[in-house]
């Protein structure tokens, strides 16, 4: 049987495994990506610490986890709960609010770009016709990485609205009614009956999100390059920026390490949490 | 009654919110891809005066996208391909094997659906670059292929538990061996399976961005989303073509999304919805 196995084996190890566990060592080496790489201890994350622009990368990747689990969450909670209230449609709704989601990340950062964002073209220079002054957020180092945030949340909200929906319509409905008979409105129903229902779905995401917080890239570079001034830059990028533009590889997978080390750190919580439930309900 | 009608009232203009939100910026491109550049400028809210369809014609000729959808295509392709041949028969044997040794792979495989790609990424590219892999559509279709099949390996494998053993049992009785009963018993009931992962995988991969625009660089191999990326460089003034270039780019997913809609989104939630 190991046969039907070995395929799929010897790509993974090939294109991840023998790579990672190669980043983890270049942690430790001076390396420009051509020459003889250098044995260099702790340099490289001695040179990233003492980097200022690792730092406040590092605390957008914070600002970026705590915007993640707050904002596309209560939106998508509330949708969900919405969708259950509904008996039409939903299937037509569902799709429209999924086709973000569908969208490549490269063609949706353009779009906001260009047609919300622009002070020349966008949302924001239409509405600044109306005398509103509205600076263009992409171009202030304070206000760019929520702009960034807020395109990622549109391609990501309705996805996870559609999840959280999959999830609420697997509780009985004899609850739901029950909850309705006794006069729960809109936001007891959903604090008392749908939310406890999706505890497991709800608690998985949560932990993809801090996952996918400590990684995010895509958005990030496409729309901002993790400017101006480093206003929006992440580990992802800075990495990324190390490696192919600064040719400091062994700073890049120094910082590769650090944000995969939070990752670790959230997937740790959810065994933890996964581990602590089984023994409860045992 | 009141609340009730109150209730209603506030679902359903969550629901408007909801549908006005996701559709503006999609409206907008669409609706601008049809004006000129001076329309676009002097209002991007109004609908164009004259189709300017030309867009399209000079977007499809200036950005060369013929080409790049065709790389598009090609990586797609392959990579579907890949996935399903490489995955179908590790999620069967991960599905029916009980010992250790697969215990541990199907962690292993769990494992690496978190492992960021940047924790690979850099080694990765200049092992490629010593290799000569840099610059090759297959080279690219490979890493898909590894970064994509753990999640299809678990997809597949609920579907294999799904197909009773017995099935196979009687297979065995008459004499066929293992990879008999995989293509003669499991392949033929995984259809459907294979169906969701080609869809997931084939979307993930026309729209990837990270590897394509660190491993496709020029004009002969790069990625209709990669080139749609770098266009913006050179046109950005120019609006009305470059969202017509991002219609034809999207157009493809958006068709087999409403073609398929059930099993994209029910492929895509599976495994985050756990019953």
């Amino acid at each position: 049987m190991w046969m039907f196995a070995l395929p799929a084996l010897l790509i993974n190890v090939c294109i991840i495994l023998i790579p990672a566990l190669l980043t983890l060592a270049g942690a430790f080496f001076l390396w420009d990506g051509i020459g003889t790489p250098v044995w260099a201890g702790l340099a490289n994350f001695q040179a990233l610490f003492a980097d200022p622009v690792f730092w406040s990368a590092l605390a957008n990747n914070f600002i970026w986890t705590a915007i993640f689990l707050v904002v596309p969450t209560c939106m998508a909670l509330i949708m969900a709960a919405t969708l259950m209230m509904v008996p039409h449609s939903r299937i037509v709704v569902q799709s429209i609010i999924f086709l973000p989601r569908i969208l490549a990340a490269a063609i949706t950062g353009r779009i906001f770009q260009g047609m919300i964002f622009s002070p020349a073209t966008g949302l924001v220079g239409w509405l600044n016709g109306f005398g509103l002054s509205i600076a263009d957020p992409l171009a202030d180092p304070d206000r760019s990485l929520y702009a960034v945030a807020a395109v990622d949340i549109w391609h990501w909200w309705g996805f996870l609205a559609v999840v959280y929906f999959a999830a609420m319509r697997q509780i009985s409905i004899d609850q739901i009614e029950a909850a309705r008979l006794d006069g729960a409105g809109f936001f007891a129903l959903l604090r008392y009956v749908l939310l406890p229902g999706i505890r497991p779905t709800l608690v998985l995401m949560m932990i993809l999100t801090v996952i996918w917080s400590f990684q995010v890239f895509e958005f990030i570079y496409i729309v901002t390059q993790g400017g101006p001034a480093y206003g929006s830059e992440v580990l992802a990028t800075l990495a990324y920026r190390q490696a192919f533009f600064a040719n400091d590889v062994g700073k890049a997978t120094a910082a590769a390490c650090v944000m995969s080390l939070f990752g670790l750190a959230a997937t740790s919580l959810y065994l933890w949490l996964q581990i602590r439930d089984g023994a409860r309900a045992a | 009654m009141m609340d009730s009608r109150l209730n209603r009232t506030l679902c359903l203009t969550l629901i408007g919110v909801a549908l006005f939100v996701s559709l503006l910026p999609i409206a907008l491109a669409v609706m601008n891809a049809l004006k000129t550049t001076v329309e676009i400028s002097t209002n991007p809210l109004a609908p164009p005066v004259q189709f300017q369809w030309q867009n399209f014609s000079s977007a499809w000729k200036n950005a060369a996208l013929g080409p790049s959808l065709l790389h598009s295509a090609q990586v797609t392709g392959l990579t579907i391909v890949l996935v399903c041949l490489t995955a179908a028969p590790c999620a069967y044997a991960l599905a029916r094997q009980q010992g250790r040794g697969f215990r541990f792979l199907t962690f292993y495989f769990m494992a690496s659906i978190t492992v960021p790609v940047q924790l690979y990424l850099y080694p990765l590219y200049f092992i490629f670059a010593k290799l000569g892999l840099v610059n090759s559509i297959p080279a690219v279709a490979l890493i898909y292929t590894a970064m994509f099949s753990p999640f299809s390996i678990f997809l597949l494998r609920t579907y294999v538990l799904a197909i009773p053993v017995a099935l196979e049992e009687a297979a065995e009785v008459d004499g066929a061996t293992a990879w008999q009963k995989f293509f003669y018993v499991i392949l033929p009931m995984m259809r459907p399976g294979l169906l969701t992962v080609a869809i997931i995988v084939g979307l993930n991969t026309w729209n990837e961005f990270v590897i394509a625009v660190t491993f496709l660089q020029n004009n002969d191999n790069v990625t209709a989303v990669v080139k749609f990326y770098n266009l913006t460089g050179q046109y950005s003034t120019d609006w009305g073509e470059l969202l017509a270039a991002a219609v034809i780019i999207v157009l493809p997913v958006v068709l087999v999304f409403v073609l398929l809609q059930r099993r994209f989104i029910d492929g895509m939630t599976a495994g985050a919805v756990k019953s």
